[in-house]
C-alpha cells in the first residue's frame, strides 16, 4: 500500500539536515510519496525504516527484463486499468511456442520465421520477441539439443523454457542462463525444485496454478524461497478466462495492493485457427497480458497483432507522429500534384490512404507539427504560412515537380494567400476539407 | 494474505433496445457490468453482428471481400437473402451508398423502394444506413423510415448537422436511431442530449462514437467507447447509457493493409487472410471496449468474431 507523505515522514530521522537536497524532512517525505525522489538520497535513514519504506514504495506490479541486449523486453510495471488514464508501459511480448519434437530442419525453419518477423511501422521496429521451447518429447537430451539449436540460430531472441520437468529444465537453463530466459514453470508439484533452479541461475520464473487463489499462495511460497521475478499464469486459455482472470489480477494488484498477484501475466493462446488465435491474442493484449504465446506467426497475422499492440500501448497524451518528408505515393512524376498536411500519424494515414484510393500518383509533403492535426496545428501556430513556405523551400521538392503548385488542406483555406506571398513563384490551391473527398478531387484534376 | 475476487458493482446499466419483429427480433445491451465482466454483474444479451449490404454494386470494396458476394451483390434483395439464408446473418445493415451524389445520386424514392424490397424478402432485423452525406442523408433517411414503417428498424446515422429531420422520421415511424459523433465523448453525450430533447426516447437510441480501423486510430475509438461505458456504469450517466455501435467493415476494407497485394507488400503476407484478420481483430477490440452491435463485411471474419463472442460470454 502506498504511504502518504506524513506516514513516510514519521519514518525519517526528522533532523532537517538538508543532505538530501530538500529544506526539511517533511518536504523530502512529500517528494518521496509522489515518487519524485529516491529514498537513497537520505544518508541517515535507519535500516528498519528502509525496509518498511522499501516494501511500501515497491511498484504494485513487479517490473523486470526478459532477455538481454537490445532485444530484451521489460515486463510488468503497469499502473492503470484503462489506457485513457495513463499509458500502458511495457508492450506485450509475443512468443511462438515450438515443440522439441520437431526435426532440426523444422526447428530451423520456425526460428527463421521469428528472425525475419521484424516490421517497421510508424517508425517503430516490431517483431515476434520470444520463442517458447516446449518440453513435449519427455526426453531431457532431446530438449537440451533443441534448446541448443534454437539459442544458436536465434542469438538475440528472448527464450522461454517451457518445461515442467525440473531435471530437464535444469540442464536447459545452464545453456542459456546468461541470456535471462524465462523458466516456465513452477507448479504446485515442482515449486521448490524450479524455484531453486531459478534462484541458482538468477532467471525469472513462471508460476502456474489453476485459479487465482491457488496462484496467490504459490507465488508467496516461491517468494519465500527467494525468487521474486515471477510471471504468473492462472491457467486461463479461452477468451473469457483471459479477460476475467487477467482483469482480476490487475485489479487486485492496483486497487487492493495485493502483492501475491503483483506480477506480469503470461497467456498461452495456442489455437489451430490462426485468425481466431489473432483475435484471442488481441483480447490478451488489450486486457493485461504481458507475454502472449502463440501457435503460429504468419506474416499477415503478425502485422495485425503488432499493430493492435502498438495501438493499445500508445501514450494517450502524446500523439503518434510520422517523419517529416515528401512522400511519394504511386509512381509520382514531375507532373504529379503536390499535397501538404501535418505529421499527426492519423492525419498522415488517412490522407495517404485516400490518395492511394484515388490511384492518382501524388507527392505528399508531411510537415512536422509535433504530431498535431491540421486545425489544431494551425491554431497552435505550428502550421502557418511562414513555416509551410520554409518547409517547402528546404525540402527541395521544387526540383521534383514541374508545376509549382501546392495543394493545402481545405481546413486552412484561409492560409492560401499568405502562403502564396511567402512562396515566390508558387501557386497555392485549396484542397478538400475532408480527406474522403480527396479521391474525387484528384481524379477530377487529372482527368 | 488470502485472495478475494475484486468485484466491482456498478450503479448504472446499459439500455436494451430491441429491433426487428417477430421471432427474429434481437435485443442488445442491458448489462450492468463492463464488457464481458460477468463476475461483476449481469450480461443478459450477447453482442450482435449485422452483415453489411449495399444498394449498389460494391465496386469500392477490395477483391477479398467483394468476391465473397459476386453472385448476389448486383442486387440488394438477392444480397440480403444470401446473408440471411446462406450466412445465417442475425441482422442485416443496408447501406444506401448509391444515394451519395458522387456514387450515382439515387433519389430518396429509389432508396425507399430498395428498403421496401429488402424488408419484404427477409425476416431478420434491418439496419438502414445513409451514404454519410449530411444533406442527402436527411432526405434519404426520411423516405427510408417511412418505407420501413412498422418494421422496427435501426435508422442512421443522425449527426449534429442533420439530426433534426432524421430524429423526427424515426420518431414518426417508430424506429430505433443511431446517433453518430466524431471520436469525442463530450460530442457523443451532447448529441444524445439534443436528440432526447426533441422528445426521442433514450431507450430507442444507439451511440456510434465513430469507428476506426486497426492501425488507423482504433486506440481513439477504443478509449472513447471505454469511457462512454465507464460513464454509463460507474457514474450512472443516463445520457451515456444507450448501447454502442461499431461500424467496422467500412473503416477496415479501405486501409492499405486490407487492399495491398502480397506482390506489392511481400513482408505483409497473404492479402486475403490479412484483410480478414484486420476486420476480425478490429471487431474483437471494439467488443472488448464496449460495442454491443457491429456491422461487418467478410463472412470468415464474422464467423471468427462470433466464435470469440461465444468464448467471451
Amino acid at each position: 500500500m502506498a504511504l502518504s507523505g506524513v506516514e513516510i515522514f514519521k519514518l525519517l530521522p526528522k533532523t532537517n539536515c538538508k543532505k538530501c537536497g530538500f529544506p526539511t524532512c517533511l518536504a523530502f517525505a512529500m517528494a518521496l510519496a509522489q515518487g519524485k525522489v529516491e529514498l537513497a538520497k537520505c544518508p541517515d535513514v535507519s535500516e528498519e525504516s528502509k525496509k518498511l519504506l522499501g516494501a511500501a514504495s515497491a511498484p504494485p506490479i513487479r517490473m523486470f527484463p526478459l532477455g538481454t541486449g537490445d532485444k530484451a523486453a521489460k515486463v510488468g510495471g503497469e499502473n492503470v486499468l484503462f489506457r485513457h488514464d495513463k499509458k500502458f508501459i511495457n508492450p506485450s511480448v509475443f512468443a511462438i511456442n515450438i515443440k522439441d519434437t520437431l526435426s532440426n530442419d523444422e526447428l530451423t525453419k520456425k526460428v527463421e520465421e521469428v528472425i525475419t518477423s521484424e516490421i517497421d511501422r510508424v517508425g517503430q521496429k516490431l517483431r515476434v520477441d520470444a520463442i517458447s521451447i516446449e518440453f513435449a518429447s519427455g526426453n531431457a537430451q532431446q530438449y537440451e539439443s533443441a534448446v541448443k539449436l534454437i539459442s544458436e540460430k536465434a542469438p538475440n531472441t528472448i527464450i522461454i523454457l517451457n518445461c515442467k520437468d525440473a531435471s530437464a529444465a535444469d540442464a536447459a537453463v545452464k545453456i542459456v542462463a546468461a541470456r535471462k530466459p524465462l523458466l516456465y514453470c513452477a507448479t504446485e508439484e515442482n515449486a521448490e525444485a524450479m524455484a531453486n533452479i531459478a534462484k541458482t541461475h538468477k532467471v525469472p520464473l513462471g508460476v502456474y496454478a489453476d485459479g487465482l487463489a491457488a496462484l496467490s499462495s504459490l507465488t508467496e511460497k516461491i517468494k519465500g524461497i527467494g525468487v521474486e521475478d515471477l510471471v504468473i499464469d492462472s491457467g486461463a486459455k479461452n477468451a473469457k478466462g483471459i479477460l476475467e482472470l487477467n482483469t482480476q489480477v490487475r485489479r487486485s494488484a492496483l486497487k487492493k495492493s495485493f502483492k501475491p498477484l503483483g506480477y506480469p501475466i503470461i497467456n498461452f493462446v495456442l489455437r489451430e485457427d490462426p485468425v481466431l488465435e489473432a483475435c484471442i491474442a488481441s483480447v490478451a493484449v488489450a486486457k493485461y497480458g504481458s507475454i502472449v504465446v502463440l501457435n503460429s506467426i504468419e506474416k499477415w497475422k503478425n502485422l495485425a497483432l503488432f499493430t493492435i499492440r502498438q495501438n493499445i500501448y500508445t501514450d494517450p497524451q502524446v500523439p503518434m507522429q510520422v517523419e517529416q518528408k515528401v512522400y511519394k505515393i504511386g509512381e509520382a512524376t514531375e507532373n504529379s500534384p503536390l499535397l501538404i498536411t501535418t505529421n499527426f500519424s492519423l492525419t498522415y494515414f488517412i490522407v495517404a490512404g485516400e490518395v492511394e484510393n484515388s490511384k492518382v500518383p501524388t507527392w505528399l509533403a508531411i510537415m512536422d507539427c509535433e504530431g498535431l492535426s491540421v486545425l489544431t496545428a494551425w491554431a497552435a501556430g505550428k502550421f502557418t504560412a511562414g513555416k509551410i513556405a520554409q518547409f517547402i523551400k528546404e525540402s527541395g521538392v521544387e526540383n521534383q515537380v514541374k508545376n509549382k503548385e501546392l495543394i493545402i488542406p481545405g481546413m486552412v483555406a484561409i492560409l492560401s494567400g499568405s502562403v502564396e506571398d511567402k512562396l515566390e513563384g508558387w501557386k497555392v490551391t485549396v484542397g478538400p476539407r475532408e480527406a474522403n473527398a480527396i479521391p474525387t478531387f484528384l481524379k477530377t484534376r487529372s482527368a | 494474505m488470502s485472495y478475494v475476487i475484486p468485484k466491482e458493482t456498478c450503479s448504472g446499466k446499459v439500455l436494451s433496445p430491441d429491433f426487428g419483429k417477430g421471432s427474429k427480433a434481437v435485443k442488445i445491451g442491458g448489462e450492468n457490468a463492463l464488457p464481458f465482466h460477468s463476475f461483476d454483474g449481469a450480461i443478459p444479451n450477447k453482442p450482435v453482428i449485422a452483415y453489411e449490404i449495399q444498394d449498389i454494386f460494391p465496386d469500392d470494396w477490395p477483391d477479398t471481400v467483394k468476391n465473397q458476394f459476386s453472385s448476389v451483390s448486383d442486387n440488394a434483395v438477392k444480397w440480403a437473402e444470401y446473408c440471411q439464408n446462406e450466412l445465417k446473418a442475425q441482422a442485416i445493415a443496408l447501406r444506401l451508398s448509391g444515394t451519395h451524389p458522387d456514387r450515382g445520386d439515387r433519389s430518396p424514392q429509389d432508396a425507399a423502394k430498395t428498403v421496401k424490397d429488402v424488408l419484404a424478402a427477409i425476416e431478420v432485423p434491418l439496419i438502414i444506413l445513409g451514404s454519410n452525406h449530411m444533406e442527402k442523408d436527411a432526405a434519404v433517411l426520411v423516405a427510408a423510415s417511412e418505407a420501413a414503417s412498422g418494421y422496427n428498424c435501426i435508422i442512421g446515422k443522425a449527426q449534429e448537422g442533420n439530426y433534426k429531420t432524421i430524429v423526427a422520421a424515426a420518431l414518426a415511424h417508430n424506429h430505433k436511431l443511431i446517433a453518430m459523433s466524431e471520436l469525442d465523448i463530450n460530442l457523443a453525450k451532447q448529441l444524445n442530449i439534443l436528440i432526447t430533447q426533441m422528445g426521442f426516447d433514450k431507450e430507442r437510441l444507439l451511440t456510434d462514437p465513430m469507428c476506426s480501423a486497426l492501425g488507423y486510430g482504433i486506440e481513439y475509438t477504443y478509449s472513447v467507447m471505454e469511457r462512454i461505458r465507464l460513464a454509463a456504469l460507474m457514474q450512472n450517466d443516463a445520457t451515456m447509457q444507450p448501447p454502442i455501435l461499431g461500424d467496422v467493415g467500412m473503416y477496415v476494407w479501405k486501409v492499405k493493409e486490407t487492399v495491398a497485394t502480397e506482390a506489392e507488400m511481400s513482408e505483409w503476407g497473404a492479402v486475403a487472410e490479412r484483410g480478414i484478420t484486420w476486420e476480425a481483430v478490429t471487431a474483437t477490440s471494439m467488443l472488448i471496449a464496449g460495442a454491443n452491435l457491429l456491422i461487418m463485411r467478410h463472412p470468415k471474419a464474422v464467423e471468427t468474431v462470433n466464435k470469440v463472442v461465444e468464448e467471451l460470454v
